[in-house]
């Protein structure tokens, strides 16, 4: 129960705003609830991707619905974070095709150069390594999710070179259209 | 070269952006439809191509159309399923992320069959990128005319919207996804009702695969009648086939429904043959959960024919010799592969997806998923396999959605075709310490310790 008084500053800037408002006009004005999801991926995004109670509480009232219609959906969605994460989440794919073609090695490698297990942030908080089920990319096996993109075709070399890119702040967690 | 209809265009250079797309013919069928037929003129011309739903359950698009309720006089909804989550499926998204417009130009010719005026496409919460692809097209689409009120000056009105979904399997499942899209837990409903008379918000609605939306501009600029002519004459059009697993080139391939399996996996044009020349050991055709075929079915049905990339001849034999094409997650298994780790991970997939509602679901996927790695890990037990028989056994058509049986069927086929591979692991757990265990060792050099009588 420890996570429930980690502590979470929120900041519902304008921009945020605007762009939950966006959301929220996609669906009849009645039916604002239907706007959770894609409104709590904003939130999240913006809050160092995770939803702290509070968090929760806020986007109740935004949308004008009551706490625990957020909280069940939260917990039922295995993209929202209850709980702080590594800001560089490695999250490979662990199912049949990512698996015949080597991902339970390379995890295993990625861990032991980072000094965590699956499921514990380093100590620095940058990076943290979790298996996910299938993300739609086995022609494309071994690969894993970082932010919005994936990175396939995995080779030890591949996985040195992001953490390296991670370190040197050159990975942008969030894709852009151009334009 | 097999008959391209979807991705014929996806080597023009620019296809993605709106500009080359509109000047390379994209949204004739809007054009079309809407200036010159009715919207039963355009069910009708679905019907007649007989396009089967591509998301997997292969039920035919123009019959689902059909059922809609246009008489209560209710809103009326086409949602679009690019929750692609089915283990080895992936051609949804390269279609979305490559040529956005033709799903785009598809939601609206669909829309106006359907006579819906405000329509989603729900899309997987891990594509995020490709969601802001597919926000960008629609955003394109409204700023030429192609949404929004009076299009080309016909009086119809249509308002589509992306909507992104946040990591369930489960949701793939319409009445999942009508739930997620209304903001709650990926629950599936009990049907009846079905979606075409209660759907989002209670209205009428029409939930189709990326695929099959993408495939009516086509249908409705050359006619039903021209696109049934293409493939076979039980299985119409081409299927796009996501290809894994141990072959040379995998990838997103668009075929002509009726080529042989053996052309697929071999032909330089598709999968390119095996990597490293080892032998082909087994073939998962159409998403995890279709059943499993051992070598010997592959390329040839149990009466001898050719194996077709078709949904009648992939399906032949029923579920004791054939499969089915399904969703076209089509994954190549070569002799490294330890079928029983295999099931076990499809095993944990199902587990960990299963929405928890039906207790035969939510209890027996975890029972199948532990018994399959204690039998794995060397830990098994002789009665253990007989055990698995029955538990899945006792999901399937228990449940109030299909993942119950999903998740039921890769372990049964798996005891049909590969029990010597159990009764293995049981009795021979020092063998199999190693998780590459076949990599070194395949099965095939040591079945000869599991004595044929004794299964």
């Amino acid at each position: 129960m420890e996570r429930l008084i980690i502590h979470q500053d929120i900041n519902i800037s304008s921009e945020l705003m605007v762009r939950i408002d966006e959301l929220i006009s996609h669906y009849p004005a009645d039916k604002r609830k239907s706007a959770l999801l894609p409104v709590l991926h904003e939130v999240q995004d913006t809050h160092d991707n995770w939803l702290s109670i509070e968090l929760m509480d806020k986007v109740a009232e935004i949308i004008q619905i009551k706490p625990i219609e957020v909280y069940e959906v939260v917990s039922f969605y295995s993209m929202f974070n209850q709980r702080p994460i590594g800001k560089y989440m490695f999250e490979f794919c662990q199912t049949s095709c990512c698996a015949t073609r080597g991902v339970e090695d390379l995890m295993d490698y990625t861990c032991d150069k980072l000094g965590v297990k699956i499921g514990e942030p380093t100590s620095d908080g940058l990076f943290e390594v979790r298996g996910v089920e299938c993300l739609g990319a086995c022609g494309y096996a071994p690969m894993m999710q970082l932010g919005d993109e994936y990175k396939e075709h995995l080779t030890k070399e591949k996985i040195d070179q992001l953490i390296d890119d991670c370190k040197a702040g050159k990975i942008n967690l969030h894709y852009q259209t151009n334009g | 070269m097999g008959k391209k209809i979807l991705l014929d265009k996806i080597n023009v250079p620019g296809i993605k952006t709106y500009e080359v797309y509109r000047r390379e013919g994209g949204y004739a069928s809007v054009e079309k439809a809407l200036k010159t037929m009715t919207p039963d003129e355009v069910v009708t011309e679905v019907k007649n191509s007989q396009l089967k739903g591509r998301g997997g359950a292969g039920f035919p698009m123009g019959m689902k159309w059909s059922f809609i309720d246009k008489k209560s006089g209710n809103p009326r909804h086409l949602v679009c399923n690019a929750d692609e989550s089915e283990p080895g499926t992936f051609k949804d998204r390269y279609l979305m992320e490559y040529i956005p417009h033709l799903l785009v130009e598809g939601m609206i010719t669909a829309s106006f069959a359907l006579e819906a005026h405000l329509s989603y496409i729900y899309i997987r919460g891990e594509y995020m990128w490709v969601y802001k692809i597919l926000e960008k097209a629609v955003k394109e689409a409204y700023d030429a005319g192609w949404l929004g009120k009076n299009i080309l000056g016909t009086g119809y009105d249509l308002d589509v919207h992306v909507h992104v979904g946040a990591g369930a399997y489960i949701c793939g499942e319409e009445t999942a996804l009508i739930e997620s899209l209304e903001g709650k837990r990926g629950n599936p409903r009990i049907k009846p009702p079905f979606p075409a008379i209660s759907g989002l918000w209670a209205n009428p609605t029409v939930v189709n695969n990326v695929e099959s939306i993408a495939a009516v501009p086509w249908i409705v600029n050359n006619s039903g009648a021209e696109y049934a002519k293409i493939g076979t004459e039980k299985s119409t059009g081409t299927k796009l086939i996501s290809a894994s697993g141990h072959i040379k080139k995998p990838g997103v391939y668009e075929i002509e429904l009726g080529i042989t399996v053996y052309d697929f996996i071999n032909s330089e044009e598709y999968c390119g043959g095996m990597i490293d020349e080892r032998p082909l050991k087994a073939l998962v055709p159409g998403g995890s959960s279709v059943p499993i075929l051992p070598a010997h079915l592959i390329y040839k049905t149990a009466n001898g024919e050719d194996r077709l990339m078709s949904y009648e001849s992939m399906s032949d034999g029923g579920f004791a010799t054939g499969s089915m094409i399904g969703s076209g997650g089509f994954i190549v298994y070569n002799d490294t592969t330890c079928i029983v780790r295999n099931t076990w991970n499809f095993a944990r997939f199902y587990h960990h997806e299963s929405c928890g509602q039906c207790s035969p679901c939510r209890e027996g996927t975890g029972w199948l998923e532990k018994v399959l790695h204690r039998i794995e890990t060397g830990h098994g037990r002789e009665e253990d396999i007989d055990l698995l028989w029955d538990i899945q056994r006792k999901i399937e058509g228990n449940t109030i959605c299909p993942l119950g049986d999903a998740a039921a069927w890769p372990v049964a086929a798996a005891i049909r075709h590969f029990r010597e591979e159990f009764e293995y692991h049981v009795r021979f757990p020092e063998k199999i310490t190693n998780r590459d265990h076949y990599v070194a060792e395949p099965f095939e050099k040591v079945k000869h310790l599991v004595s044929p009588l004794s299964v």
